[in-house]
């Protein structure tokens, strides 16, 4: 260990001294892997380029054909994060994101690729936008353990699924049909859907409920989903989880328990949307 | 005792450069003004009415008095209002903006549409409506974020740390539609319905001062203040009805 610090810190000072930018910036830091900007570049005109385009703006050759848009690295917003909105991904938010791709999306998933790739093309794709010159990743928040899953539990989610007004845009069923849907745009203007719970894909930033629960505490940026942790509590985000996780057509302990309770007490829920209680 | 005996011209010349700024406001070197009022030649477009159908609430809010999109708000003798106008290059003797400015998410509108702040400023967003907000500022150069803000939730406090004109909407009601302009100057008037505005305390010196206007861009004059006088000016922008 000792040698290596002294061998980082000594080629460090050679590096500044040489006046080259060997910035935070064109390096990325995957648990033990580091990344290099300069080997990502080389993957990135291989696999990225062609619609994320030369200049990282999401208007590669074949962005016209795709919908939703290539993301426009240049802006530095991303909408997978650990990070509260209007910050910087973490290197391992960005990482996870192309590991995974975008579900619903022409982005894939790139697990052909090897880590130290995934990790090379990490430091790369931050060359694109200033912002990482000059500003540092967000504080990922905090996650508590997941509460119990409980009949009340789910309720109070759907109460809150009324009370957030997370139906305007989703629909009272989950099924992105609610008022304000259809005039859904993204950062460019572009029209957007909101996730279909019915459609019982993954979620945009993953498929656990830990991914679930920080996908409305941080807001998707870019997107018209916005971030509720100014207004849920910890317990009141586990909550939505539950009821959320029984709209989707997918055998989960929430979908069960959710079943068993309706068939008895289906009459005495308020149905969601304006007006309604939720209860 | 070096650095007291350092301090004590350090002092003499602070306390003597207050007397001399104090006594000099109404001498040769104290400050000029630039006023006079923004119109338009042509024809500009026709404000339509937002239709709040999806939002009941704000339908019954604004019962009687349709609302009307503001992206050009006219006022007699083809008056401009929501235009900033402001010192754009040249500026001196500007002052941090420290008191705090108020937005208003009311009747499913931003109250007031367009709003500066400088640098740093403290801004607090309020919701006044009995439903969500969502708060999109879709900013380049300041992070670009994106709130909820439900119906009795407590005032959002934020800041702008970097010059820029930040459009920002509800994704929720989208006729909602909003500018936040960051300058770098403490010299700056936003035009009222007379189309008039006034920048005091201006320092003797050539300014340039600038007049944006969300549909019709800028335009820009160079303007020379000497002594206390109150230069006019006018700006006229060439409305296009699309």
């Amino acid at each position: 260990m000792r040698p290596n610090s002294f061998v980082a810190f000594v080629s460090g000072v050679l590096l500044c001294a040489a006046g080259a930018t060997a910035s935070w910036a064109q390096e990325s830091h995957i648990g033990g892997v580091t990344g290099h900007a300069a080997a990502g570049k080389k993957l990135y005109r291989r696999y990225c380029i062609g619609c994320h385009g030369p200049d990282g703006d999401g208007a590669g050759e074949n962005a016209p054909w795709i919908d939703p848009k290539p993301r426009d690295f240049t802006l530095g917003v991303f909408k997978c994060r650990s990070t509260p909105t209007g910050t910087l991904p973490t290197d391992q938010d960005l990482f996870n994101a192309m590991t995974r791709g975008f579900v619903t999306t022409n982005m894939p998933q790139w697990l052909p690729l090897t880590g130290q790739n995934r990790a090379d093309l990490v430091a790369y794709i931050k060359s694109f936008s200033p912002k990482w010159k000059t500003l540092k990743p967000g504080t990922p928040i905090t996650i508590p353990a997941e509460s119990r899953l409980t009949i009340e539990s789910v309720l109070h989610g759907r109460q809150l699924y009324q009370k957030m007004e997370c139906w305007k845009c989703h629909g009272a069923q989950g099924h992105a049909d609610g008022p304000s849907a259809a005039t859904l745009t993204d950062n460019k203007d572009l029209p957007i859907r909101p996730y279909d719970f019915a459609t019982g894909s993954r979620f945009m930033c993953g498929v656990t409920n830990q991914d679930l629960y920080k996908i409305f505490m941080t807001g998707l940026d870019g997107t018209p989903m916005p971030s509720f942790a100014d207004n849920l509590q910890p317990a009141d985000g586990w909550d939505l989880v539950h009821f959320l996780r029984t709209l989707q057509p997918l055998d989960t302990p929430e979908a069960a328990l959710w079943k068993a309770w309706l068939a008895s007490h289906a009459g005495e829920l308020k149905p969601i949307g304006p007006g309604g209680g939720g209860e | 005792m070096r650095t007291h005996s350092m301090l004590i011209p350090v002092a003499a010349v602070l306390v003597l450069g207050v007397l001399v700024r104090s006594g000099a406001v109404h001498a040769a070197a104290a400050a000029g003004t630039i006023s006079g009022k923004v119109t338009y030649t042509g024809t500009p477009p026709k404000m339509k009415p937002i239709d709040m159908a999806k939002e009941p609430n704000c339908v019954t809010q604004h019962a009687g008095a349709p609302v009307l999109t503001e992206t050009v708000v006219t006022g007699p003798g083809n008056t401009l209002r929501w235009v900033v106008v402001y010192v754009s290059a040249g500026d001196q003797g500007s002052a941090p903006g420290t008191e705090t400015v108020r937005l208003d998410q009311k009747g499913c509108q931003y109250i007031p549409h367009v709003l500066v702040v400088q640098p740093n400023q403290p801004l607090d967003i309020y919701n006044d409506d009995p439903h969500s907000h969502n708060i999109h500022p879709l900013a380049k150069l300041n992070p670009e974020w994106n709130k909820s803000q439900p119906a009795g939730a407590p005032p959002i406090h934020t800041k702008w740390e970097l010059p820029e004109f930040i459009p920002v909407k509800c994704n929720v009601h989208p006729w909602m539609h909003g500018w936040h302009l960051v300058l770098a100057t403490s010299h700056y008037a936003v035009t009222g319905e007379d189309g008039a505005f006034s920048l005091s305390g201006l320092p003797p010196g050539k300014y340039t001062v600038t007049a944006w206007q969300e549909q019709f861009g800028t335009l820009s004059q160079d303007v020379t203040v000497s002594g206390t006088e109150t230069k006019a000016i006018n700006f006229v922008f060439k409305a296009t009805p699309y």
